[in-house]
């Protein structure tokens, strides 16, 4: 369990979201402390990848706020008022969270490397040289060393989904999160992936992560957050989550889920 | 051979390499048929003294058919930037979300498009009769600096107007095109990067639309190059002018039309190589349009059956 006695890194609070007439959100609260891997469930439709679109602000909310690292996210406190931000300064708040996504989304035309560097570079001004040295050490870390100048059709889901996560963490993200990143992987390809982000979670960093792998949740998060409908239903440690659910909705779902 | 399958399928020595090919007896026939009319055709441009061959080739090269060759590359090169360009300000503007710019955009392109060509060059050049003066300065307030419309827009500034804002009409729908082709994905991996619009379009974004972009824009440089010959309505002289020139003076139209299609067949086929060699380039990353399964193998929502992919390869 774990005690927050620093102030959490993500604080989100009462958040909602809708979509026309349809509210994804409904009122959502969500903390995770610095160094915590906390797991997003939920059947399809819930608004998971909605709320985790949200911390970065991929999605603007309606309503309630979401504090990453002190900051509110899109928006600047101006004395009593709050003012949207300008693009850019969203933009600079993105770059201290590392997203990975469902279709991994690297860029075709650009090497694994290119991948890699191209935002450290443009983005952040980092020497090339430099940048291009932290993405070498970053494909070892993830296992595709050998893979430097592959373009990502010539890799396989799980080699571009790793490659997909060495990118973000070439920003040198203080948190990343994924969104059912091994989803779209065969099953005899999921494992590659689940031992990197394994190996990241060991590595002390700040992880929120969609995913329907029960195994790994378990293992691996200190949290599980249940979502049903736009709403928390449940959560807890993952262990109690996944293992003796409270909620009736929460074991109908991990039932169907086994 | 005239097994049945069955008989086939049993036997194990069956290998279909160097197998013999499919035969196309009417595909030969046709064949035949174009080689004879290219034997005719060929026969006649050179039997038909009509064509007066040695007068062709005496004005193939003559310096005034170079000036109006240059004049027609340089037309050519100056619409096509302004039109690329101006095109892909234009369809970032009306994809860009923003209502006015988005109507602004919508607007140009629908009235440069409703108006030939012709009357569009027409218009520049006369448009001394509308705005006899045009100026710089304050609206509605003190001019900084004016300017007599007829020795701003000479034929030359009107020709580059004409042909370079029409054009960007059209580039603007292919480029709008293209970006629209390039996954949504991209975007949001751009943005969570940290990127902004503006290096997201130019980083991300255009270089995968350019797959799309190209080939059409080709077609348009080609387009263009045979309509800067509209320009000799208004006195530029470009190389159908420049051959109406001459033969104005000495009656050999046949053949100096010849000069003037065979410098256009020329250019056509160097934009043909060169068009290539920019769709090879544009196309890295993908594994070759040759092969559109595996490119739609990446697109796909699930990459099930990946046979050629490398798979567990480098497992930590
Ligand atoms: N951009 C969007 N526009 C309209 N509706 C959306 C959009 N994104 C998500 N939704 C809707 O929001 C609901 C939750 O979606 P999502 O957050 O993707 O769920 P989950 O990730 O839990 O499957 C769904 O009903 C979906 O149709
Ligand atoms: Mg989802």
């Amino acid at each position: 369990m774990t005690s927050t006695t620093v102030a959490p890194l993500v604080t989100a609070r009462n958040v909602r979201k809708r979509f026309g007439d349809n509210e994804v959100l409904k009122g959502v609260d969500l903390t995770v402390a610095e160094g915590e891997v906390v797991v997003i469930m939920g059947p399809s439709g819930s608004g998971k990848s909605t709320l985790l679109r949200c911390l970065n602000y991929l999605e603007e909310i309606d309503s309630g706020s979401i504090l990453v690292g002190g900051d509110l996210i899109g928006h600047r406190v101006e004395g009593d008022r709050i003012r949207r931000l300008p693009e850019r300064a969203i933009a600079a708040q993105r770059r201290r969270i590392g997203m990975v996504f469902q279709q991994f989304n690297l860029f075709p035309h650009m090497t694994a490397l290119g991948n890699i560097v191209e935002a450290p570079i443009g983005v952040n001004r980092e020497p090339r040289r430099d940048a291009e040295r932290y993405a070498r050490e970053l494909l070892d870390k993830v296992g595709l060393g050998d893979k430097v100048d592959a373009y990502p059709r010539r890799l396989s889901g799980g080699q571009q989904q790793r490659v997909a996560i060495a990118r973000a963490l070439a920003m040198r993200p203080e948190l990343m999160l994924f969104d059912e990143p091994t989803s779209a992987l065969d099953p005899e390809l999921v494992g590659e992936v689940l031992n990197v982000m394994r190996d990241l979670a060991a590595s002390g960093m700040t992880m929120v992560v969609v995913t329907h792998e029960t195994a790994f949740a378990r293992e691996v998060a200190d949290r599980a957050v249940f979502l049903d409908g736009g709403v928390v239903v449940e959560e807890g440690t993952a262990h109690e989550v996944l293992t003796r659910p409270t909620q009736e909705r929460t074991r109908a779902f991990l039932s169907r889920m086994t | 051979m005239t097994t049945t399958s069955t008989e086939q399928r049993g036997r194990p020595e069956l290998d279909v390499a160097g197998a013999a090919p499919v035969r196309h007896p009417l595909r030969l026939l046709a064949t035949v048929g174009v080689v004879v009319l290219a034997a005719m055709l060929g026969h006649m441009l050179v039997t038909n003294r009509n064509f007066q061959w040695d007068v062709v080739a005496s004005w193939f090269t003559a310096e005034t058919i170079m000036r109006g060759l240059g004049m027609t590359l340089m037309l050519t090169a100056i619409a096509m930037v302004i039109g690329v360009g101006l095109g892909i300000l234009i369809a970032v503007a009306r994809m860009s979300g923003n209502p006015l710019l988005s109507a602004v955009a919508s607007g140009y392109i629908w009235l440069f498009r409703a108006i030939p060509e012709l009357v569009q060059l027409l218009f520049w050049f006369n448009l001394a009769a509308l705005l006899p003066r045009l100026s710089v300065g304050i609206p509605f307030g003190p001019e900084f600096a004016s300017w007599n419309t007829n020795s701003l827009i000479t034929p030359l500034m009107a020709a580059i107007l004409g042909l370079g804002l029409l054009e960007a009409a059209y580039m603007a729908e292919i480029v709008r095109g293209g970006l629209l082709s390039v996954d949504h994905g991209q975007v949001e991996a751009a943005k969570a990067l940290g990127m902004g619009s503006a290096r997201s379009l130019r980083r991300i974004v255009l270089p995968q639309a350019m797959r799309f972009i190209v080939p059409p824009t080709g077609s348009q440089v080609i387009r263009m190059v045979k309509g800067t010959s509209l320009v000799s309505v208004i006195a530029l002289a470009d190389l159908l002018y420049s051959v109406q020139v001459v033969y104005n003076r000495t009656f050999e139209t046949i053949p100096l039309l010849i000069v003037a299609c065979g410098w256009y067949l020329i250019l056509n086929s160097i934009l043909f190589v060169v068009q290539g060699a920019i769709e090879r380039y544009y196309s890295r990353g993908s594994v070759g349009g040759s092969r559109p399964s595996l490119r739609e193998l990446f697109r796909s929502r699930r990459p099930r059956n990946t046979p050629g992919s490398a798979i567990g390869e480098g497992q930590p």
